[in-house]
């Protein structure tokens, strides 16, 4: 009931900043900040699978692309017919109807080419998923370059705006929430317990490549809606948005955050989204801000800026109860 | 026909035959000792039981259900825990977590109840967390249930090991070697504790030791291997007076 109040509480504040945003900061900012909330998603979400559960990912941009694109596509061949048959209601329903609808398809792609990826790499114990996820994200960059009905090397173009911040928000909310009350049951230890000490967990039960695969399936699905939320933002997508690159700006901000941090993973996304704008004027320099950040990071902090923070604020709430 | 039944066992690394033909039967209920000198294949056993490994040859039963081919996941559902010889703790998590987790294998709440965080699943974290703790309990170890496992001093590592294997609500219990790096009182009371948990919970105890005094005192019944093969099976005071163990613990006269 209390926590019902505060999901419409959340909704009506996202509603009402909505409309007056974009003239109470600027176009600029308010891209910038759309930008911010996509890239939290893609943080939160790779987190749970490289931060809390303990395998290394490097292919996240791959379920982005994926997501963004079976998004796009969903939206942009049965919209019309969609649009029809929601005739009735009014223009901002029909546009809800055909993000949901878009963002579900989104997800539920991302999320079978999770498993698809997952079941042959995460049987085995070591570093086989940051292999065959560097080569999946590749491959679907490739495969896109060489499907024209989505636009191929030209880019994605024409692909109504349907979101915005409202929707951004809503779902980097629902994201923190997910991770958030995943890795605080018992499948969050599980996925813990994997990653301090695989042969023990497997010794009390768990059984270790279930739950890694749902670990990743699931990180899968948010990378997927991230990027239905981009597509429908910037109205136009191309390859080169996702390379192998793009994964690795998304490990920077949780290794800048910490990994198996959920506040860490939402610092490291706002921390350089907004640090790639500012250092915008240094052109190709400006990766050597992070690179020296890391660096930095690295000596004084391995832990990331927030990643024993989770831990104390963990043990404290146990001792309150 | 015992809880727990090992067949003409056999399992070979290469051109090494880590364990040969081994016959081991525990009824129920039983403190059931295993003993040998160094590299006799004692952790191999254990290995065996818990699906690290898998034999060559021969079967292992529990309860009738053969596991030989099982992972050990499967292992531990099916009711047999265990502990390490060295300590695997889960080292980010709390004394209380790390009991928590073993607990898992008793949710009846699904993936969605956990992201939903719906109302049973909240339950059912409080029930967990009570068990989690009487356990704790019966360990002495309910005063530093929030300090990291890493930070426990080692002796209450070893318990909070037993404590964990416990919690995933275990037939057949498996220590390997418990009484290691453990001066001569806290051995003491790990017996005592060791034989107070078997009648508890009724459990049917299997145990490597290292520390003669902890198995003699201990074990009703004892097994001695070397090279892989049995060399002795009885009784602690038979076992004693058995010439062929005291040569493979001494060496031939």
């Amino acid at each position: 009931m209390r926590r019902g109040l505060l999901w419409l509480g959340a909704v009506l504040v996202l509603a009402a900043l909505e409309p007056n945003l974009r003239g109470l900061i600027g176009a600029y900012n308010y891209q910038i900040l759309v930008l911010v909330g996509v890239n939290i998603i893609l943080a939160v979400s790779l987190n749970l699978i490289n931060g809390f559960t303990g395998q290394f990912s490097i292919g996240h941009a791959g379920f982005y692309a994926v997501g963004a694109y079976t998004s796009a596509a969903l939206v942009f061949y049965a919209g019309p017919s969609v649009r029809v048959l929601t005739a009735s209601l009014p223009t901002v329903a029909q546009d809800a109807v055909l993000l949901l609808m878009g963002l579900l398809g989104a997800a539920l792609v991302a999320g079978l080419a999770g498993l698809a990826v997952g079941i042959p790499s995460l049987r085995l114990r070591g570093d086989y998923l940051a292999i065959v996820t560097l080569g999946f994200g590749e491959i679907i960059r490739v495969l896109i370059l060489n499907i024209d009905a989505i636009g191929g090397a030209r880019g994605f173009a024409g692909i109504p705006q349907l979101s915005n911040f409202f929707w951004v928000y809503l779902f980097v909310l629902i994201t923190i929430a997910t991770v958030h009350n995943l890795v605080s049951s018992s499948y969050g230890r599980a996925f813990v317990s994997i990653r301090d000490d695989e042969i023990a967990a497997e010794a009390m039960g768990v059984d270790t490549t279930r739950f890694k695969v749902m670990s990743f399936v699931i990180s899968s699905m948010f990378a997927g809606i991230a990027g239905g939320l981009f597509g429908h933002f910037t109205m136009y997508l191309h390859p080169n948005s996702f390379t192998f690159v793009a994964s690795f700006y998304v490990i920077i901000m949780i290794v800048i955050g910490g990994l198996g941090s959920i506040e860490g993973a939402v610092l490291g996304a706002v921390v350089f989204t907004v640090g790639l704008e500012v250092f915008r004027g240094f052109g190709a320099f400006r990766l050597i801000n992070f690179s020296v950040l890391l660096v930095l990071i690295m000596i004084y902090r391995p832990q990331g800026l927030l990643g024993s923070w989770t831990l104390i604020k963990r043990r404290k709430q146990a001792g309150a109860m | 026909m015992g809880i727990l039944e090992i067949r003409d066992c056999t399992i070979r690394f290469g051109g090494l035959t880590a364990v040969k033909n081994l016959t081991m039967s525990l009824e129920r209920g039983a403190l059931y000792g295993l003993i040998g000198p160094n590299g006799a294949g004692k952790t191999t056993v254990f290995n065996l039981l818990t699906g690290v490994y898998h034999p060559n040859e021969g079967s292992i039963e529990l309860d009738g259900k053969s596991i030989g081919r099982l992972r050990p996941s499967r292992i531990a559902q099916l009711g047999m825990s265990r502990t390490f010889q060295n300590i695997r703790l889960f080292k980010s998590m709390t004394v209380l977590e790390n009991v928590k987790l073993a607990r898992h294998l008793t949710r009846t709440q699904g993936v969605f109840d956990a992201i939903a965080r719906t109302r049973r699943l909240r339950e059912e974290e409080v029930k967990i967390e009570q068990d989690a703790m009487e356990l704790l309990g019966i360990f002495k170890l309910d005063g530093r249930a929030d300090e990291l496992a890493l930070n426990l001093p080692y002796g209450s590592q070893r318990r909070l090991e037993i404590a964990r294997a416990l919690a995933t609500n275990p037939r057949v219990l498996l220590l390997d070697e418990p009484a290691a790096g453990m001066n001569t009182q806290e051995s003491l009371e790990l017996m005592r504790l060791i034989r107070s948990i078997r009648d508890r919970f009724g459990l049917t105890v299997l145990l490597v030791e290292h520390n003669m005094k902890v198995v003699m005192g201990v074990c009703e019944r004892i097994q001695v291997i070397d090279y892989g093969e049995t060399i002795a099976l009885g009784s602690p005071k038979e076992i004693q007076d058995d010439p062929k163990v005291i040569e493979a613990y001494l060496g031939g006269a």
